[in-house]
């Protein structure tokens, strides 16, 4: 595997234009203002309930969120390249396959940051009304955003494997719930493999960074599951050559 | 730049696309690749772009090896491929400055390139359209824009004139000539007109091996059957089929005679001859001696879709 040698000059244009192709769609629009919607909705029905000055509801919620998000804005990457043959006319340029699939993962995790920005509104809400411990809202939103690569390294490989965006979304989608449920079955599991189920589960990873504490541990696995997710994209486009 | 194709082999599964393939193209040459659909021509026109690897033989563009020097292969190499693939919701400059960005092309050196090839393919009025909106001919140009946007050696072509009317056709051909003179260009096609009108050599495949190779003319030379001869004489009265044609067939190395029409006196025959004969001589000194007037006299020679069709039905 190529993919130890990448060269950012190949990675821009892939980004930029990838990026481009979003916010030049209404797609990118109409999935901010619904998550915006979902989650503005969900952030000032509980604000008077609880009482406290706390983004804890909103970390709850949107990665729940992100299940459906990410997987409706990756599945196209390269499934639509696939289905439309320009990916063909992209792998006969001098560019690795390594560099497509890394610069289609950083547009779309940029569009999902972009999705977070105007949730940090709620924040200055927050700050009007009240104190809020600022600790645990940045680590909340550095998770958000580790959890959402995952998802969306996830989504890519699942957009790899098929020329069909709707295969691609639910082949994502599964992927992304197993990953998100690891952590939330483990009364079903025998206890010699809880552990290691419970260190899977995502959302056990984000909860620890949740809480405003950034362990190595929880970094190593969230570069770890997505470096492999990227990394199962690059092979899967390598496909070809077998 | 040359290329250079060594024992090529793809194989899906168990059945063989193409089967033992080699050739060169030398520099400066257009090579027309011409066979049936399915015969090969598009897999070997992906492993030379480097979409994918042979099962086995290589591949060397310039010396560099297709498998080992891939990258490096892909910057001297413009592809158009086949159904020409394009991102119809980008506009032509954008497409035209992504396909540069990605051969590393940056700042004026990439204007330039840009303006270059949009006088060159005639996209000036639709420049800042979206390629959605673009008819099939201008969709064209801007693949082939796009495939020589970082000026490169070798032009590689799966079927740039298909699906196009006839006037688009012209243009694109005349097009590949302009440009080709300059580079070595390797085209696909079906089509044999296409083959004639721009190709200096053709390489007809069929079921994955190489049945012919040769220059148009060269092909239609040794692959020359039978002549045939049409003739049209003014017999004054003399009974066509009774008494002309046995005297037409008594010619030496004249093989049959058929008479195709009798009109006013005139009479129309096919006339076959023996292979590698020339008897237009013989016939008009017999029609002389005869007294017969000559009004016509045809020599149909072997076209090249005879070759092909000769080859590719087997």
């Amino acid at each position: 595997m190529a993919a130890l040698a990448l060269s950012l000059s190949n990675v821009g244009p892939i980004y930029r234009r990838e990026l481009r192709s979003y916010f030049n769609s209404p797609v990118a629009y109409v999935v901010i203002v619904v998550f915006l919607a979902i989650v503005g909705w969900y952030f000032s029905s509980n604000l008077f309930l609880i009482n406290t000055a706390s983004m804890r509801v909103v970390f709850e919620l949107v990665p729940l969120v992100f299940l459906f998000f990410v997987p409706a804005v990756t599945m196209r990457l390269l499934a639509e390249e696939k289905k439309s043959g320009t990916l063909e006319l992209l792998t006969t340029k001098p560019v690795r396959d390594a560099e497509i699939v890394l610069g289609k993962f950083l547009a779309a995790w940029t569009l999902l940051a972009a999705t977070l920005a105007p949730t940090l509104v709620y924040l200055i809400t927050l700050m009007v009304l009240g104190n809020p411990d600022l600790g645990p809202v940045i680590a909340g939103y550095i998770g958000l955003l580790l959890t959402g690569g995952v998802y969306i390294a996830v989504g890519i490989f699942a957009s790899s494997l098929t020329e069909n965006q709707i295969v691609a979304f639910l082949v994502g989608l599964l992927i992304i719930l197993g990953f998100f449920l690891a952590d939330k079955v483990l009364i079903y599991m025998p206890a010699v493999i809880a552990p290691t189920i419970e260190f899977l589960g995502i959302d056990y990873h984000f909860a620890s960074i949740a809480r405003g504490v950034i362990d190595s541990r929880d970094i190593i696995y969230f570069a770890s599951v997505l470096g492999f997710a990227l990394m199962l994209a690059t092979a899967s486009l390598e496909r070809r050559k077998w | 730049m040359s290329i250079a194709v060594r024992n090529l082999v793809k194989k899906y599964g168990d059945t063989a696309a193409i089967d033992d393939i080699s050739f060169d193209v030398k520099t400066g040459e257009i090579l027309g690749f011409l066979g049936p659909n399915g015969a090969g021509k598009t897999t070997t026109m992906k492993i030379i772009t480097c979409y994918m690897p042979p099962t086995s033989g290589t591949v060397e563009v310039d010396g560099l090896d297709t498998a080992a020097a891939s990258l490096e292969v892909r910057r001297k190499i413009g592809y158009l491929p086949e159904m020409n693939p394009l991102y119809l919701d980008m506009n032509v400059i954008d497409y035209l400055e992504y396909s540069a960005q990605l051969h590393g092309l940056r700042g004026g050196a990439m204007q330039h390139r840009i303006k270059e090839m949009v006088h060159v393919c005639g996209l000036e009025d639709v420049r800042h359209k979206d390629i959605g909106e673009l008819s099939k001919g201008y969709r064209q140009r801007v693949g082939l824009a796009q495939s020589m946007i970082h000026d490169p050696e070798v032009l590689i072509m799966d079927e740039p004139t298909s699906g196009l009317d006839p006037n688009q056709i012209a243009e694109i051909r005349a097009l590949i000539r302009q440009l080709g003179r300059a580079k070595t260009v390797v085209l696909s096609t079906h089509i044999l007109s296409e083959v004639q009108a721009t190709c200096d050599r053709v390489l007809i495949i069929h079921e994955g091996k190489i049945v012919a190779n040769g220059t148009p003319a060269q092909l239609q030379h040794d692959f020359q059957g039978a002549d045939t001869i049409t003739l049209e004489l003014k017999t004054g009265g003399a009974d066509p089929l009774n008494a002309v044609a046995p005297r037409i067939r008594s010619v030496g190395a004249v093989s049959n005679v058929t008479l195709l029409a009798d009109a006013d006196g005139h009479s129309t025959f096919e006339v076959h001859a023996d292979k590698g004969t020339d008897v237009r001589e013989a016939l008009f000194r017999t029609a002389v001696a005869e007294g017969w007037v000559v009004l016509e006299m045809h020599r149909r020679a072997t076209t090249l879709e005879e070759v092909f069709h000769k080859l590719t039905t087997a």
